[in-house]
């Protein structure tokens, strides 16, 4: 075989996957960008050249800005908690106790439920007068409370879900990476005298860094990508407390089919996340130790 | 220096019985190796000596004082893991003077001891590297090191060398041997190579299947093995262990009539005798040659006589054809004999025989 034919070769074998990743996911990025720059198209009347109009109405927009606030509140609010969580609970499941398998599959359930299905759940967990939620604290004699129609409340009602969705989730790779540790670190500690605290601060978790480099960058994406809990929950409201950016995004492109605005929101939303995913990586990967 | 004393000590699995009533001594500064083949319950002995596992029952002592229901870190002892157990994202210092940061000892004394120690395992040059960047050897070093920094009276090693090559492992062995004189510590080392327990020991403990079998210094349980795994397991190549027989005039080797081993009766008793005490002779035990290994500075002779195999060691070449008829011959002295049956020495049988006293 020649040199050209070696080359066609590996060209064909990748066509398949590169042919749908283009489809799916190159294309309609660029075709995103593309239309950000063009005003809406409506009934008789073509999409215009607008440049960055959009990205200035943007700037005017207080939704947006809300949106974008309650964004960072939310991550906030469940990155370090559920990343903490999970990592407490690995190391409980990964020790010696009994019944270790049903607690490890009992904190991965959450992951594997359908999310409308969680979060119909946790609706009702919620509602006023007879939710779950609402009995506890009439029990203890608190006056009644809308959890998720209050201005105060509605968002975190939201994190507290997400965190306990997620904490499962980003407790497997934990585990993984746990279990593939030596337990004879663990002794070799041990007969130095270090308590379980020493070595989990000086050895568990610095060998876990990898791990929880990754399961952050995960939290940091999935926290900017929430959509389907606040579809069932709470619509965005009230008063767009619970609005997210990908909700907002939806909201304007769905509800008030304005495609234009939305492409410029996803180009933003996008170029966030690009920009966190590099940062994580730049930053802490120096801290990192890789075996 | 500390004395260790196992006492009746037994540790059982709900699948296996992996220690069962094992008693010995260490005495003080004593190098002590346990032996034996893979899952005879090495590592368990040690790691109950160490209290990484509790025993089922039994006693273990250092130093006098019953440390069975201590904390390993209680017990005043350092150990070498098989796998070195180096913690991959310290460097070779910090790995070195991990339990002394643990026991909050004064940063002044800590450089001191690490100092001390990388010169004495000529480590100087290599404390800023990771363990990843580290030969085999070397990260055995930092293991070695992370040991003897903490100054114990008591050091157990798990087979130590079994990931270096032939010849590292031997200069390794004679470099811990003279270490653990140096530093004067009581040491339990466990293998399953005896040219590492013959060469470093000073007692060597040989167990089987959880038990001891025989617990004796090298020169001992190379002249006088308790028993015929004993036997078999010292000494390469091992020693022959040939079925005897009753013939006319004594006990013979099994399949033959002539050349009596001794006189007594034969059936039912294993003749015992080391390659390298055979000698080809004139006249004596009439054997067939089959094969011959030269290996350089001797030669080994496989011969068969009646039914039985022969393993001979001989000096240099031996100028042999295969296929040859030999005269095969030991001292009085060389023979060893085994009960068949239950595989225990029967020194009676050749005392009454007249060959020992
Ligand atoms: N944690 C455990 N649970 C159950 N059985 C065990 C456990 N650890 C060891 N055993 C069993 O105990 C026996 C002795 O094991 P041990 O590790 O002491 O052997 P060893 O002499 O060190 O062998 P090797 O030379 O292969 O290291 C084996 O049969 C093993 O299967
Ligand atoms: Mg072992």
């Amino acid at each position: 075989m020649n040199k050209y034919s070696v080359h066609i070769h590996g060209w064909l074998l990748l066509l398949p996957a590169a042919a749908l990743l283009a489809l799916f996911t190159h294309f309609p990025a660029v075709a995103t960008l593309y239309h950000s720059f063009f005003s809406n198209p409506r009934k008789g009347r073509e999409a215009a050249w607008v440049g960055l109009e959009n990205y200035r109405v943007m700037i005017d927009d207080p939704v947006f800005w809300q949106s974008f606030a309650n964004n960072l509140w939310f991550a906030l609010g469940t990155i370090p908690l559920s990343i903490a969580l999970a990592l407490l609970m690995a190391v409980w499941v990964n020790g010696r106790i009994a019944g270790k398998a049903f607690l490890r599959i009992a904190f991965f359930t959450p992951t594997v439920l359908p999310m409308i299905a969680v979060a119909n759940i946790w609706l009702f967990f919620y509602t006023p007068q007879y939710g779950l939620l609402e009995q506890l604290t009439s029990l203890a004699g608190l006056p009644s409370h809308n959890w998720l129609g209050s201005r105060d409340t509605a968002l975190a009602c939201l994190v507290v879900v997400t965190i306990w969705k997620e904490a499962g989730f980003f407790m497997i790779f934990y585990l993984a990476a746990l279990q593939g540790m030596s337990p004879n670190l663990a002794e070799a500690a041990a007969i130095e005298g270090a308590g379980r605290w020493y070595f989990f601060r000086r050895v568990t978790f610095p060998l876990l860094m990898p791990t929880t480099l990754f399961v952050l960058v995960n939290a940091v994406i999935n926290s900017f990508r929430l959509v389907d809990h606040i579809v069932v929950m709470t619509r965005g409201g009230p008063d767009n407390v619970t609005s997210l950016l990908l909700y907002y995004i939806y909201d304007v492109g769905f509800k008030f089919w304005d495609l234009a605005y939305a492409s410029a929101l996803t180009m933003v939303l996008l170029a966030l996340l690009g920009l966190l995913a590099i940062g994580q990586f730049v930053f802490l990967d120096k801290r990192t130790h890789y075996q | 220096m500390s004395a260790i004393s196992v006492q009746q000590v037994s540790k059982h699995w709900a699948a296996a019985r992996a220690v069962e009533d094992i008693s010995f001594e260490a005495e003080a500064g004593a190098f002590v190796v346990l032996l034996g083949p893979s899952g005879c319950g090495k590592s368990t002995t040690l790691r109950l000596i160490a209290g990484l596992e509790s025993v089922t029952s039994g006693r273990v002592l250092i130093g006098g004082v019953d440390v069975t229901a201590l904390p390993p870190s209680k017990r005043r002892i350092s150990m070498v893991f098989q796998s070195y157990a180096l913690f991959p994202h310290l460097s070779v210092a910090e790995n070195i003077l991990f339990g002394l940061k643990v026991r909050k000892v004064a940063a002044a004394e800590q450089r001191l001891r690490l100092a001390k120690t990388a010169e004495t395992l000529g480590l100087a040059q290599l404390l800023e590297r990771k363990p990843s960047q580290l030969s085999g050897g070397q990260q055995q070093r930092v293991a070695l090191g992370r040991a003897i920094i903490a100054e114990t009276q008591v050091c157990l090693m798990d087979e130590p060398l079994s990931n270096l090559d032939a010849q590292l492992r031997h200069d390794m062995r004679r470099e811990i041997r003279a270490l653990q004189q140096a530093l004067g510590v009581t040491m339990i080392y466990v293998t399953h190579d005896q040219t590492e327990a013959m060469s470093m020991a000073d007692r060597v403990i040989l167990l089987r299947a959880g038990r001891v079998e025989q617990d004796a210094a090298p020169a001992d349980l190379y002249a006088r093995p308790a028993s015929v795994f004993a036997a078999r397991f010292i000494g390469t190549p091992p020693m022959n262990i040939i079925a005897l027989a009753d013939g006319a005039q004594g006990a013979v080797i099994k399949g033959t009539q002539e050349g009596v081993v001794y006189r007594g009766p034969g059936g039912g008793m294993l003749l015992g005798v080391r390659p390298e005490d055979i000698q080809l002779v004139e006249s004596g035990v009439a054997a067939k040659l089959e094969a011959i290994e030269y290996l350089g500075a001797d030669s080994i002779l496989v011969c068969k006589a009646g039914t039985e195999t022969l393993i001979v060691r001989a000096q240099g070449k031996v100028a042999r054809a295969p296929g040859t008829a030999v005269q095969l011959a030991w001292p009085r002295e060389a023979m060893h004999i085994f009960e068949a049956a239950s595989g225990a020495r029967r020194d009676d049988v050749l005392v009454a025989a007249g060959v020992a006293a």
